[in-house]
């Protein structure tokens, strides 16, 4: 198994504030890997320094072994990586088609195959290609920007709370999907609040504290460990 | 301690909550049912205002549809959008004449080389008062004007958004610009007017005996033709769509692997050849004059505000109104001609109290 994407003592923040002092992750090919941890703790942070959002103060990023260090986003997505922000990840004003047209944005050949297979994957979206994305309810917006990204067919994604404000069941189905394009082989990096569910279906997991690495390793491992429990899945609350 | 606020101030917020009150269907309706009866009553009334009205309305479409693609991608009010149109109507002059008058000369000494001297180019065609040389010297100031908007983005507008900069700081910076180009304008071509054409224009009897001069078939063909390329472009190209994308949510177009730079490059370009026609169509209506640009601004910030701001059907739409209501306000007794601008400010008041995301505009998320 080959590293995608190899993050090495990454030091980030947002003008004077250092948010992340020296965080490491790596993310092995095919793998779902799951970053978890308090509010604050630089979770969010980190996607967008890995992604060229925001500058690397400290630190390298690897992606299939080639730094792309402090490369803009637009140079990024040209090398494999996609990004689904949080909120606001969908062009309201745009069709659905025209969403997805602009995930493919760099490319100039190909548009109909990639729609092709991305129609496929979120059959639901299909019908409704003409619409604007602005009448999309809150899941099937998810699922939008989740396709968006996806039009480039990435080697890895990165995920950035995707079940934030979203019912239990759609967070269940939108799990599905994730699941779904994990197993067709795309790489996965995924920052949940929603620890239980992202442990559950992840491989690897990291827990991030105060903008550094706390704990790491199998996530199925973490779910059973005891700081974790106590600290973000709430099971002190639950033996109670 | 409040400072005390005048009775104007307390008479607006007074307007405003009970306009509020109103709910957006219904200001919708009331606006669209007192647009349409004012059109009726000028169709049936004013049709020679009217006439005239379209044809100062298409003007401000052109002007309007640049303003609102320039702020929905750069997000903020640009103050020299009625000056560059002075400034584009003066180069196409120039490259039609020759002629620069320096500061001080009292006559134009034309250069040497002018697209008038072309074999013919100043025989009138079709029926209008210019030749083939003005439409050349029209294309001529497109280019110019797309490469000099180009050219101040990268001087002054790009390093401020590198800082990251204010709505507040970009506005006065284009401010800044606006009065530079006038000063430029006085410099070159000084302050007396200017006609691209001299003499009588040649006019056509329509029905209804009404007279136009033929040259404003000319404004309104052009203004027509450019706004429906500038709808295709926005809504069947890659790059037009990329535009729509940015203006939507920039930071998720950079996400999506725009080129963000590029598509602000292309903006201005655009943005620039819909200025320079624009401008000059209105020097082809009235004439060349260095500050009839600012004077401008007030209408065309009316006419795209009252469409909403960042929708180019809206600014569209939004000209026609604003044209034709001053034209045809104008033909009321008590309203002398010289406050044809007031309407204009009238409109942009009334919007924003009423509904301020305008006709077509997005509701405020």
């Amino acid at each position: 198994m080959s590293t995608v994407l190899q993050a090495t003592g990454i030091v980030a923040g947002y003008a004077e504030v250092e948010i992340l002092h020296g965080v490491s992750i790596s993310v092995q090919e095919g793998e779902m890997v799951a970053v978890i941890g308090p509010n604050g703790a630089g979770k969010s942070t980190l996607l967008k320094t890995i992604f060229g959002l925001l500058p690397v103060r400290k630190g390298t990023v690897l992606l299939r072994g080639e730094d792309v260090t402090n490369q803009p986003p637009d140079r990024i997505v040209t090398k494999g990586m996609s990004f689904v922000p949080q909120t606001e990840n969908v062009f309201p004003s745009l069709t659905i088609n025209e969403n997805l047209e602009m995930g493919a944005f760099i490319r100039r050949d190909g548009l109909r195959e990639r729609l092709e297979r991305v129609y496929d994957l979120f059959p639901d979206l299909t019908d409704r290609r003409g619409d604007r994305a602005g009448q999309l309810s809150g899941g099937q917006r998810q699922m939008l920007a989740l396709a968006r990204a996806l039009m480039l067919d990435p080697d890895v994604l990165l995920l950035d709370e995707p079940s934030a404000s979203l019912s239990p069941k759609m967070v269940d189905s939108l799990f599905e999907k994730i699941g779904e394009i994990n197993r067709s082989g795309t790489a996965i990096l995924l920052v949940e609040q929603n620890a239980r569910e992202a442990l559950g279906r992840s491989h690897q997991a990291y827990v991030l504290a105060m903008g550094e690495n706390r704990l790491e390793g199998k996530a199925a491992d973490l779910l059973e460990n005891e700081e974790v429990g106590k600290l973000y899945l709430g099971s002190d609350l639950n033996d109670a | 301690m409040l400072s005390p606020r005048s009775p104007f101030i307390n008479a607006i917020s007074a307007a405003r909550s009970r306009y509020r009150s109103l709910g957006d269907t219904t200001s919708i309706v009331v606006i669209w049912t007192v647009i349409g009866a004012l059109f009726v009553w000028a169709v049936i009334g004013e049709t020679e205002a009217l006439v005239i009205g379209i044809v100062t309305g298409s003007i401000f479409a052109l002007g309007a549809i640049g303003l609102t693609l320039i702020y929905g991608i750069l997000k903020f009010a640009h103050f020299a959008h009625g000056d560059t149109m002075m400034l584009s109507a003066y180069l196409a002059f120039f490259f039609l004449t020759g002629t620069l008058v320096g500061t001080g000369q009292t006559d134009a000494q034309p250069l040497r080389w002018a697209l008038n001297d072309l074999p013919s180019a100043a025989e009138p065609i079709f029926g209008f008062s210019f030749g083939y040389g003005l439409l050349l010297s029209m294309v001529a100031a497109a280019v110019a004007m797309a490469i000099i908007l180009v050219v101040l983005d990268r001087l002054i507008y790009r390093p401020l958004r590198r800082r990251s900069s204010g709505i507040v700081i970009f506005a006065i910076a284009s401010l800044a610009v606006a009065i530079s180009v006038r000063s430029v304008i006085l410099i070159f071509w000084g302050p007396s007017p200017r006609f691209y054409v001299r003499g009588i224009r040649p006019t056509t009897d329509l029905p209804f005996d009404i007279r136009v001069v033929t040259d404003q078939f000319f404004i309104f063909a052009a203004a027509i033709i450019l706004a429906g390329l500038v709808y295709m472009l926005l809504f069947r190209t890659k790059l037009g769509k990329a535009m729509r994308a940015m203006s939507d949510n920039a930071d998720l177009a950079l996400v999506s692997g725009i080129n963000t730079e590029r598509v602000v490059t292309w903006t201005w370009a655009i943005g620039g050849t819909l200025i320079a026609i624009a401008g000059v169509l209105l020097a082809l209506q009235s004439q060349l004059k260095p500050e009839l640009g600012f004077v401008l601004l007030l209408p065309l910030f009316a006419s795209t505000i009252l469409g909403g701001i960042g929708s180019p059907q809206g600014a569209f739409a939004g000209g026609m109104i604003v044209g034709i209501s001053q034209e045809v306000a104008v033909t009321f007794d008590f309203l002398s001609p010289g406050y044809k601008f007031s309407v204009a400010v009238v409109i942009l008041i009334v919007i924003l109290l009423v509904r301020p995301r305008g006709l077509f505009g997005a509701p405020q998320r």
